[in-house]
């Protein structure tokens, strides 16, 4: 019963015993703070490259793929049995992607996905990613009249205004085209000007001058020219009526593009939106593989939020990819394919799934992968810089311990009288050693309590604090254009917090066994001597 | 506690042991027989003449025989008390008296068992106490003996009734201290009460004059109904007129509670109102 009123007592009057365990405190709230925010960052990560990954991938070695994907895929679902939700195939293949700003081309390296629109949401969750609601709900590959999302729908306050984005779709495509249209005409007419005057004094351009012959050729090749050159076509020569292309009304291969390939971070605004023309160079699919290109027309924006992704991916149907690369087998029609990628049920194991289909296909063909294996490095580099952490922190909180030893010899030492008074009423060593046990345990409870709460605040409010932090810094504290969070994610593990107390009491109760022995074995007479 | 830890080693292998086993839990030393081969010493002063004679029984309730005790500075002995014999009979009020460093002090804590001697033995009844183990002594100086110090020594933390309070809570667990705490309350506030003291029962000591911390300091050495009180100069600290009033505090239990006591003064004064003297020099007995 002493023990207790005495551990309390002391708790409360021996403010200096506090003070040492401020840096328990500290260290329990830091440690909450920094593994909340690790995991929830890990968490989030996870997600997004999850979402974007799809969980295993079944590919092949090479470029040229593999053929006749729905008797892989029959495999496969052999193999998975129930523990699939969905599987797609998909092309992958490395292209140059070049598109025109105010005269301008701008080339980019990227890999070109062909994907099936009927089957791709089973497998990963691209299209969710994409910024038009119908897309969302049913991938496609046309564009859409117009109505694409205008604020970024995870952002938390829909403050930010893609100014661009109001006017994508076919909207645009038609003022762009009809602009497009005029261009030529009028470029046509200065052709027809030109040839005029060169038909009364001959071409103005030196080196068409010194060869009549070759300076008409060009403008007759012009689809653009119109009739004038129609009936010259050696292709055509009946004159029937020619398909041109017209930008107003329709639109070349649709395309989804990763919306950081398209972005200009320092002027805020796309640069390609929906509607737009672009050209993408990609290699065939024979040996060695020859360069082809063609036009494409932007018909969504794709944006998963990973820096990686929205500025490597563009997305393409998968059955023009295969037409365009020669995937197609003449004689059966069935295109290759060189990936399928498989969505799993979650509470499947994928290692030994992985460890399943590794020994049913050959690996020197094929090669599967989780999405774990994809983004290995960086999930290991995360979990180190989490234990790293945890360790140095931990050591902040063993320091505290010594911090407590030597407050609690002192503290032994000032009531060595009070241990004396105690054992001559009858208090047994054990009694004595108990009393300070408990109070070193009280100030650990007291220490990590606080901490725990303090933690617990900081880390619910981290968001608000990070907002004043910035507001009065004046600068970004934590930049949303690297990693795309518009909030700092957490997630308080119970258990890592119970880990993190206990390690906590325990140094503080480990701290206090030294002096509580010490003044267990005060001698009473020595100690009712003690001034 | 279990009663044969507490069996102290027979002084004559002679007695009947069994015969004075005392019932588990509470070890109550006193309802032993006296010892039979002691024979008190006739007391200094007549019986018929003081009024507090009915107090004195003849049975010895404490008795020393041969205490050496030593101490070490640096390797070097210093013998604070060389054979020292003394009898307390039930009921006596006894003073011992000496100069500083006579070992007056000493004695009293072998008397309550604070310390050990280097040889000789410390009787209680006829359990021979100075050899039991740690834990009995603990026990005996928790239930049997009640001590007051010079310098009053209360904890600095706690209210007089919880000062009070303190040698019951060293003895009940948590949970029967808590299932008795009226109890006991209303037995420290008695006492505290008995004291002179029963207005001040919430004051911590440091808002308490010396007069009123000795009287919270006996009156907790009287919460476990001691059979012994030990004091060790009671009024050493305190001015002439404080430290009568203690005195006559303590002369009042000793006749009314018929309380065995033991004081140590180098008052010659203070020594006269007690009902024999026992005056110790250079660590011996040199009158009683």
């Amino acid at each position: 019963m002493y023990k207790l009123l005495l551990c309390l007592r002391y708790l409360r009057t021996r403010w200096i015993a506090l003070a040492s365990i401020i840096s328990v405190t500290l260290g329990v709230a830091t440690m909450i703070v920094v593994n909340s925010v690790m995991s929830g960052f890990t968490n989030e990560m996870m997600v997004r490259l999850r979402g974007s990954f799809s969980d295993l991938m079944f590919e092949s070695t090479g470029l040229e793929g593999f053929p006749d994907p729905d008797f892989h895929m029959a495999k496969l679902r052999e193999i998975c049995k129930d523990r699939t939700i969905g599987m797609t195939p998909t092309v992958h293949v490395p292209a140059m992607f070049a598109f025109q700003v105010n005269g301008q081309w701008i080339n980019r390296q990227i890999v070109l996905v062909g994907i099936d629109e009927n089957t791709a949401a089973t497998a990963s969750d691209m299209s969710q990613q994409t910024l038009h609601p119908k897309n969302r709900q049913q991938l496609s590959f046309n564009l859409h009249e117009g109505n694409y999302d205008v604020y970024d729908r995870n952002a938390p306050d829909q403050t930010q205004k893609r100014v661009d984005l109001e006017t994508a779709g076919w909207g645009y495509r038609r003022l762009w085209g009809a602009r497009f249209k005029h261009m030529e005409k009028l470029r046509a007419e200065q052709a027809a000007q030109q040839r005029a005057i060169e038909g009364q004094s001959g071409p103005m351009d030196p080196f068409a001058r010194a060869n009549p012959g070759l300076a008409a050729a060009p403008s007759d090749a012009n689809p653009m020219n119109g009739e004038a050159a129609a009936p010259r076509d050696p292709f055509n020569p009946q004159g029937a009526p020619v398909n041109v292309f017209d930008p107003e009304k329709e639109q070349h291969t649709g395309i989804i593009v990763g919306k950081e390939l398209v972005y200009h971070d320092g002027m805020k605004r796309f640069m390609a939106i929906p509607g737009d023309d672009v050209k993408i160079s990609f290699p065939t699919a024979g040996q060695p593989p020859k360069i082809s290109s063609d036009n494409f027309t932007v018909v969504d924006i794709h944006e998963s939020k990973m820096s990686g992704h929205d500025s490597n991916f563009v997305f393409m149907p998968l059955r023009r990819l295969q037409e365009m690369r020669g995937m197609i087998d003449p004689t059966t029609g069935i295109g290759r394919v060189n990936a399928i990628q498989i969505r799993l049920r979650d509470d499947v194991d994928i290692n030994a799934l992985r460890a399943e289909l590794a020994a049913a296909f050959p690996k020197a063909f094929y090669k599967i992968d989780t999405w774990q294996d994809k983004v290995g490095p960086l999930l290991a580099a995360v979990s180190m810089e989490k234990s790293v952490l945890n360790i140095l922190l931990f050591l902040i909180i063993a320091v505290a311990g010594f911090g407590i030893l030597a407050i609690f010899f002192m503290i032994v030492v000032e009531k060595t009288k009070d241990i004396g008074i105690l054992k001559a009423l009858g208090a047994s060593r054990r009694g004595v050693l108990g009393i300070f046990l408990g109070y070193g345990l009280s100030l650990g409870i007291v220490g990590s309590g606080m901490g725990l709460l303090l933690g617990l605040v900081f880390v619910w409010n981290l968001n608000t604090i990070r907002d004043w932090l910035e507001y009065f810094t004046q600068q970004k504290v934590f930049d949303p254009s690297i990693y795309y969070f518009y909030k700092i994610p957490t997630i308080i593990e119970p258990f890592t917090v119970c880990w993190i107390v206990g390690g906590a009491l325990l140094i503080a109760v480990m701290a206090s066994i030294l002096p509580a022995i010490r003044a267990s074995n005060l001698h009473p007479v020595q100690a009712l001597r003690y001034e | 506690m279990n009663e044969t830890t507490i069996a102290p080693p027979a002084v004559r292998p002679a007695a009947p042991r069994d015969a004075q086993r005392v019932p588990a839990p509470h070890l109550r030393f006193g309802q032993g027989p006296a010892m039979s081969t002691a024979t008190p010493p006739e007391p200094t002063t007549s019986p018929a003449a003081n009024p507090r004679e009915s107090a004195i029984t003849n049975t010895i309730q404490l008795q020393a025989r041969g205490l050496c005790k030593s101490y070490y500075k640096a390797k070097l002995e210093i013998p604070v008390l060389r054979g020292v014999d003394l009898d307390l009979r039930a009921g006596e009020f006894l003073a011992i008296i000496g100069q500083s460093g006579s070992g007056k002090s000493t004695l009293l804590h072998l008397l309550g068992t604070l310390d050990q001697p280097d040889a000789g033995e410390v009787h209680f009844w006829d359990h021979r106490i100075d050899k039991l183990p740690a834990r009995a002594r603990d026990r005996l100086r928790n239930e049997e003996f009640g001590m007051i110090f010079q310098f009053y020594h209360l904890l600095p933390e706690l209210s007089a009734v919880e000062n009070v309070l303190m040698p019951l809570m060293i003895r009940h667990s948590w949970f029967s201290f808590r299932l008795h705490k009226k109890k006991y309350e209303a037995r420290a506030k008695e006492l505290l009460d008995l004291v002179g003291l029963g207005h001040r029962l919430k004051h911590k000591p440091r808002e308490m004059s010396g007069g009123e911390m000795q009287r919270t300091a006996i009156a907790r050495a009287l919460i476990s109904q001691p059979q012994v009180l030990l004091a060790d100069e009671p009024t050493g600290n305190l001015d002439a007129e404080t430290g009568a009033e203690i005195l006559e505090l303590l002369r009042k239990l000793n006749h009314e509670q018929k309380l065995s006591m033991i004081m140590v003064t180098h008052d010659q004064n203070l020594a006269a109102k007690a009902d024999r003297i026992v005056s110790l020099a250079a660590g011996k007995v040199v009158s009683k």
